[in-house]
């Protein structure tokens, strides 16, 4: 049994543009979804997350940014892309200063589609997410069992 | 020259106290976490998590991997929960107040050079807030010990679990005292300062920012441990009657959830002025009468 799937911490991080699927987010953790039912906290610690919720298409700015919350966040972590400008850059995709997608700078493991996502696919897709995250769990576990011994890969 | 009442414990009972509290309390502390974590969120109009939260958490921080910036963390985490632990067991074990309340301020400070040996800046501020927070809080518990040797005449938890005396007749202030006090050492609102519960953040996570997984795992237990040695000081006060103690310990405790709810942050100087207002006002001024009454009445 893992306990990975009964409490996914989540950190998310709005990478430009309307705000409004942040907003949907935040929404999501209000006393009406209550995400506490299920163990999810917001946390704004990426050292302390398991799941990485991003909205917006990237631009040069945070490109930077994103790529340092992810390499912060511990092992197994999922990437869940929320809205359409985060899976693909949506309407800004063409902008000279967008790189697109969040998956032009970080593995992502779930696309949230919308404009705004709703709350409630937003919690469909980090449900998604936690099989994925149990997944990675044991292929890290595996991985851990053959390196047994060798420490020199943690950090 | 006067003669030091001798501890009045079995030393065999002692020892078996101190390892069912080495054992128990994690378990005991987590479940008042969750109990603790669900009543806030009905206080708040929320369902809330199950009640084994707490132990879910702590179960995937070990599946997680361990990120330290320097391995020195690993250490002063470790530090922090062994000390922890030894705290509660001298206590448990009926030892010398004094010691427990030193081992205990020990233990803190380790979690305080741990996040200082991280390069965050926010972790270095969550330590400079843990310290100010230990500075408010500790006149407090050490007036509350000495109250205790001022009633009981002994500095051992046995002997003054055993005294049966009412102490909380005697120590009203130094209970006020210690309930606010207490605020502060269960990391609840107004005084959660230098890292915060539940989903609350205060600069990124104060304290424990740069501690992930296992090592955060570690802090959690240790705060259990600690959760069970606090609610304990707080029996002593009632250790005349069991029953009135643990009503007292629920009570104290709901309380607590109470003021985390309904008060607001506040800034680290109000924090440090009222936790020495209230030691100065009501402990010193308690501990005085008692002193004055003892002179008057049993001269």
């Amino acid at each position: 049994m893992s306990y990975m799937t009964k409490s996914p911490w989540v950190i998310h991080y709005d990478a430009s543009s309307c705000n409004g699927c942040d907003i949907e987010v935040l929404a999501a953790l209000t006393p009406v979804y209550d995400l506490e039912r299920f163990g999810i906290i917001n946390t704004g610690n990426p050292k302390h997350a398991d799941v990485f919720l991003v909205t917006g298409s990237v631009n040069e700015q945070n490109r930077a940014v994103v790529k340092n919350i992810y390499d912060q966040i511990p092992n197994p972590k999922v990437v869940v892309a929320v809205g359409i400008c985060a899976t693909s850059g949506g309407v800004f995709r063409e902008c000279y200063n967008v790189a697109g997608g969040i998956d032009k700078i970080i593995p992502v493991d779930v696309y949230v589609p919308g404009c705004a996502a709703r709350p409630e696919s937003i919690i469909d897709g980090v449900v998604t997410a936690l099989g994925i995250l149990d997944a990675k769990r044991q292929a890290m576990k595996e991985k851990k069992s053959e390196n047994a011994g060798n420490r020199g890969d943690v950090v | 020259m006067i003669s030091l009442p001798v501890p009045v414990i079995d030393p065999a009972i002692s020892v078996v106290n101190a390892i069912i509290y080495l054992l128990l309390a994690p378990f005991v502390g987590g479940l008042i976490a969750g109990i603790d974590r669900r009543v806030t969120a009905r206080m708040q109009g929320r369902v809330g998590p199950p009640i084994l939260q707490p132990f879910y958490d702590v179960g995937k921080l070990f599946e997680k991997e361990n990120i330290v910036v320097t391995t020195t963390q690993n250490f002063y985490v470790l530090s922090y929960l062994v000390f922890m632990g030894a705290a509660g067991m001298l206590f448990f074990a009926g030892g010398d107040m004094l010691l427990v309340i030193f081992a205990f301020t020990l233990s803190h400070i380790f979690l305080v050079l741990g996040a200082y040996a991280s390069f965050s800046p926010y972790s270095h501020v969550g330590a400079e807030r843990e310290l100010i927070q230990i500075i408010a809080y500790e006149p407090m518990i050490i007036l509350t010990a000495v109250g205790m040797y001022m009633v009981t005449q002994s500095f051992f938890v046995s002997a003054i679990a055993n005294s049966g005396i009412p102490i909380i007749l005697y120590l009203p202030g130094v209970f006020i005292g210690y309930l606010i006090v207490l605020t502060i050492k269960l990391r609840k609102s107004p005084f959660d300062l230098s890292t915060s519960h539940h989903a609350h953040q205060e600069i990124v996570k104060g304290v424990t920012t740069d501690f992930s997984g296992p090592n955060l795992a570690k802090i959690e237990i240790a705060h259990w441990y600690e959760y069970v040695f606090l609610l304990g000081v707080v029996y002593l006060f009632f250790g005349f009657n069991p029953l009135i103690a643990l009503a007292a310990i629920v009570v104290a405790y709901f309380l607590e959830i109470l003021i985390d709810n309904t008060i607001s942050r506040v800034k680290w100087q109000l924090t440090l002025r009222s936790a020495w207002l209230v030691a100065g006002t009501l402990g010193i001024v308690n501990l005085g009468v008692l002193f004055y009454l003892k002179g008057v009445l049993a001269p």
